[in-house]
């Protein structure tokens, strides 16, 4: 079948700038052929190339004794004692979620599921972090119901137990929803396996669902700014099976038991294509791919389609070729496809054959070794103007406005879609703060949450990328557990911007000094730029996922406050409010600058929670909503009332960080006391649990009437 | 005691089946479902949740057919014991070991929480550790649990004892309230709610274990 010529139309539809397109003739000494131009638009497009975030990821603190296998592969690894690690990462489906909710969700958590068992590991948890646009926009209820139903759908039934997660609500994600989706597994540390092939002569094998025309060009569609024509970009977001990614769960683990396996990729992004070059690229050797040896569900597939095609469920592997046989009972046990497509190549070559046409042959290390780099321009974010003065407003008018929120109302609307339980290893299922998910057959566990406050890093990019951080290792630490590491989905807007470029390297500079400062390396990550409508970018939004472990299951903090139990607040309350829930949910109000992070602060008392976790009935990091916020939910979880003393609003609503709220019988609180003093960390007893009233400093309401609120407010705002 | 748990490609909870039995003392095979025969000496199948074969319609209905489908049948046949959780109650629903059918949920979401569940008969190997009207906190998983019967049948599981659990509050539409029902020898049950996952303080709560260890001893006694 004859190609189209290459006009300049052509070449600018595969988003090559023109600079590009001059070193892309530079490296060939000639024009490319169309499917050589596809290869070139997927490998060097943002979404594989990262070619804009690469100089300051490059800043990120990635290395440490407990860190495995930093960025780079699949997943990160991090050891876990016992000669078992953890293998997790989060990754965006940003652009895909908003042209067809269902599926761009759903093969979401299908990528992030193979990134991790690719590498070998089990999938044990995930998570999701979902941002919208206001309930009341046209289009928000139908992406809420699609995507939460895509999530559950193929989570449930892949039978990966979904464990935390955000949701949350805001004007700038109206026209470009982010759905970020973490996985995480388990594998024995010295089983972990890696995309470098090597041998000269290897079967390079295709292996599970069928290759279709979905998402052809879906990466490049996904690092393009969204205007009024995305409803034609459907065809490009493709379909899931999660019945196949469990049949090829299952049979890869088998295979990469058989000892069969050289190397292992996930077909993700640009497919064959990316997965192809990747392993020849680190292992320093060409490919050649005959591509009508390639399972095919569509007649008369170009190789064009072939190279680009995003169909779901597949992997990429160098085989052992004495275990060929082996290898293939295997698939043809879960009754998935096997086929021998192309073999390693001594040259620098990714050579594809189809018919008995040579339709590329491209100098392998190019694509990606010679990917274009931006240093991109930035203007750093100016300091936020200060907070004027603060509207007066009751406490328990304030607490309604939170609670009525579906920002901050319950979301067991959304968490009730996902089965949290399977495996039958959840120990604190989702709902508020980290789920922890017991280590199969051990007596230890691992704490999982991701968190960020986007209104707090569009004020100041550096303070509100710390908190990402902090208060992410807060979450970790209220269920117990000590941080281990962590990783970052970066969603921005559109880095040609020089203030959006800021907003993204103020962010790193703050993750960076956080997860230096909490012992934290980042093992994974994905960047996710171009998240615009009609150039009106989104908050800037780096999501962080992280991991903390449990060495005894006797370290956990899963309890509830029991009737008479104190409240008391570990941290110094200074009374914070710019950028904080109250402002945005009561008045509308986003103004004053982000929460600054001492870092020293955080994990002193990080530190001492974990110290003191014998005393506490229950815990929770103090976040977004504050005390009075924090105080509510512990306290509605147990079916208690509580009375908090202060009624100073600052107090209540402020959203100082490294501090937590616990619940401790009134037995303990001399002793807990004395140790914060020892340690030096600031102690308040702000109040006690117990009856069915809420009580902020003498205003009050019923228990059970601010209870209907924050159960029924979600729902009522999606439905 | 022997228990054989069956694995389709698309089970997911088999394993944590296969931990169920074990903790209650059970010796555990586990069964792949192209497999033809069950293991010699098989006291009780396991019927695991998940989604058998994808399941996108129909839950059940492929797995039905199945190589190991009928050795199941025939092992009931012989008054052999079954267990069907969640998806494993709609497989045996559509293997003809139990009668009715799970729909859709009536709020057309999937459902995961702990819910209340009262025990309905103490008249069975699986029941027998409870009391009748005695309260279970068991969890729930899933899309397609509400459970439908035609008027005649619905009236013989009531005139027979065979309707074994029923939800303290319907969180799917089902027929009388049913969470779970028995077969005409009271040898093969079906639930939508998962035992499995309520068989660990640890997790939350231990209710779920009543069921493996009465079976344990119920077949003891048989």
């Amino acid at each position: 079948m004859s190609e189209p010529e290459i006009t300049p139309e052509i070449v600018a539809k595969h988003g090559i700038k023109p600079d590009e397109w001059e070193r892309l003739l530079g490296i060939l000494g000639r024009m490319p052929s169309f499917t050589e131009l596809g290869i070139f638009s997927a490998m060097w497009n943002e979404h594989c190339s990262y070619k804009s975030s690469k100089k300051w990821l490059r800043t990120l603190p990635t290395t440490g004794p407990q860190v495995i296998c930093g960025p780079g592969e699949n997943a990160g690894v991090v050891d876990i004692g016992d000669g078992q690690a953890v293998i997790f990462k989060m990754e965006s489906h940003n652009h895909p979620s908003y042209i067809e909710p269902h599926q761009g969700a759903a093969t979401g958590v299908g990528g992030i599921l193979r990134d991790v068992f690719t590498m070998g590991a089990r999938p044990i948890a995930a998570m999701n972090s979902l941002s919208f646009g206001v309930p009341a926009h046209p289009k928000t209820s139908h992406l809420v119901k699609g995507v939460v139903e895509g999530i559950g759908g193929y989570g449930n039934a892949f039978g990966v137990p979904t464990v935390g997660g955000e949701v949350r609500f805001h004007k700038s994600y109206n026209g470009n929803c982010l759905v970020n989706a973490f996985a995480a597994g388990l594998a024995d540390a010295d089983k972990i396996f890696y995309s470098v092939a090597s041998g000269v002569g290897m079967p390079v094998v295709y292996l599970g669902a069928k290759t279709g025309r979905d998402g052809v060009g879906g990466a490049t569609m996904a690092s393009a700014e969204f205007d009024d024509t995305i409803e034609e970009k459907r065809p490009t977001v493709q379909v899931g099976d999660p019945f196949t990614e469990k049949r090829l769960l299952e049979a890869c683990l088998e295979l990469m038991a058989s000892g069969a396996v050289i190397s292992i990729q996930d077909m993700g992004a640009a497919g064959l294509t990316c997965s192809a070059v990747e392993m020849g690229d680190k292992g320093g050797l060409g490919i050649k791919l005959q591509l009508d040896d390639v399972p095919q569900r569509e007649a008369h597939m170009t190789a064009y389609e072939m190279m680009l095609s995003e169909s779901q469920e597949r992997m990429l592997m160098v085989l052992k070729p004495e275990l060929e046989d082996v290898a293939r009972a295997i698939f043809v046990k879960w009754d998935l496809d096997f086929a021998i497509v192309g073999e390693t190549i001594p040259e620098d070559r990714f050579l594809i054959l189809h018919g008995n046409e040579v339709k590329a042959d491209l100098p392998l290390s190019k694509l990606s070794s010679s990917a274009p780099e931006y240093d991109r321009p930035w203007i750093e974010t100016p300091a936020a103007a200060p907070l004027g003065v603060v509207p007066e407003i009751a406490p328990i008018s304030g607490l309604r406005a939170l609670l009525a929120s579906p920002n901050y109302a319950q979301k067991a609307w959304v968490y009730e879609q996902y089965d949290s339980q399977v495996g039958a290893d959840t120990l604190v299922a989702p709902g508020l703060g980290a789920g922890v998910v017991r280590v199969h057959g051990t007596g230890k566990a691992l704490a999982f949450t991701s968190d960020v406050t986007p209104r707090y890093v569009k004020a100041n990019p550096f303070e509100g990328g710390k908190q990402a951080v902090a208060e992410a290792y807060r979450n970790l630490t209220a269920v117990g557990a000590t941080p281990l590491a962590t990783t970052d989905n970066l969603n921005f807007g559109n880095p040609e911007k020089p203030e959006i470029m800021g907003q993204f390297v103020g962010a790193i500079k703050g993750i960076g000094a956080a997860v230096a400062a909490l012992d934290m390396p980042i093992v994974s990550g994905n960047v996710s730029l171009y998240n615009e409508t009609d150039g009106s970018g989104i908050l800037p939004t780096p999501t962080i996922g992280a991991v903390g472990i449990l060495a005894s299951l006797d370290d956990l903090i899963a309890g509830r406050p029991a009737e008479g139990d104190l409240a008391v607040i570990i941290g110094a309350t200074k009374g914070h409010l710019g950028q904080s829930a109250l402002l945005a949910e009561a008045f509308g109000i986003e103004a004053g600058d982000a929460p600054h992070v001492d870092l020293a602060a955080e994990k002193l008392a990080g530190d001492f929670i974990r110290a003191n976790r014998k005393a506490f009935a229950a815990c929770t990091d103090l976040g977004d909503g504050g005390l009075a916020l924090a105080a509510f939910e512990m306290a509605e979880g147990a079916g208690l009332g509580v009375k908090i003393d202060a009624a100073e609003i600052g107090f209540l609503f402020g959203e100082d960080q490294a501090r937590y709220l616990v619940a401790l019988p009134q037995s303990g609180l001399a002793a807990l006391t004395a140790a914060a003093k020892a340690a030096g960390v600031p102690l308040a007893l702000v109040g006690q649990f117990g009856g069915k009233t809420v009580s902020l400093g003498g205003d009050s309401a019923a228990l059970a009437d601010l209870s209907a609120l924050y159960r029924s407010a979600f729902a009522a705002a999606v439905a | 005691m022997k228990a054989a748990v069956v694995t389709f490609p698309g089970s997911n909870c088999d394993r944590d089946l296969a931990v169920a039995f074990e903790r209650a003392g059970f010796e555990v095979a586990r069964v792949w479902h192209k497999d033809s025969a069950l293991p010699a000496g098989t006291d009780v199948v396991g019927v695991p949740g998940g989604f058998s074969f994808g399941d996108y319609l129909r839950c059940g209905a492929i797995a039905a057919q199945s190589p190991i489908a009928a050795a199941v049948q025939a092992h009931a046949a012989r008054g052999g014991y079954v267990l069907g959780i969640c998806n494993g109650f709609q497989v045996l629903t559509e293997m003809r070991l139990l009668p009715g059918a799970l729909m859709r949920n009536a709020g057309l979401t999937f459902n995961c929480k702990t819910v209340e569940l009262k025990v309905a008969t103490t008249a069975s190997a699986f029941t027998q550790a409870y009391a009748r009207g005695q309260s279970l906190m068991i969890p729930i998983a899933h899309h397609d649990g509400n459970y439908t019967i035609d008027a005649e049948g619905l009236q013989r599981l009531r005139g027979e004892d065979r309707i074994a659990f029923t939800y303290g509050q319907n969180p799917n539409g089902s027929m009388d309230d049913i969470a779970g029902v028995l077969s005409e020898n009271r040898r093969v049950l079906g639930m939508m709610p998962h035992p499995e996952r309520a068989n660990d303080p640890l997790l939350g709560g231990n209710d779920g274990a009543g069921l493996f260890a009465g079976l344990m001893g119920g077949m003891a006694l048989a």
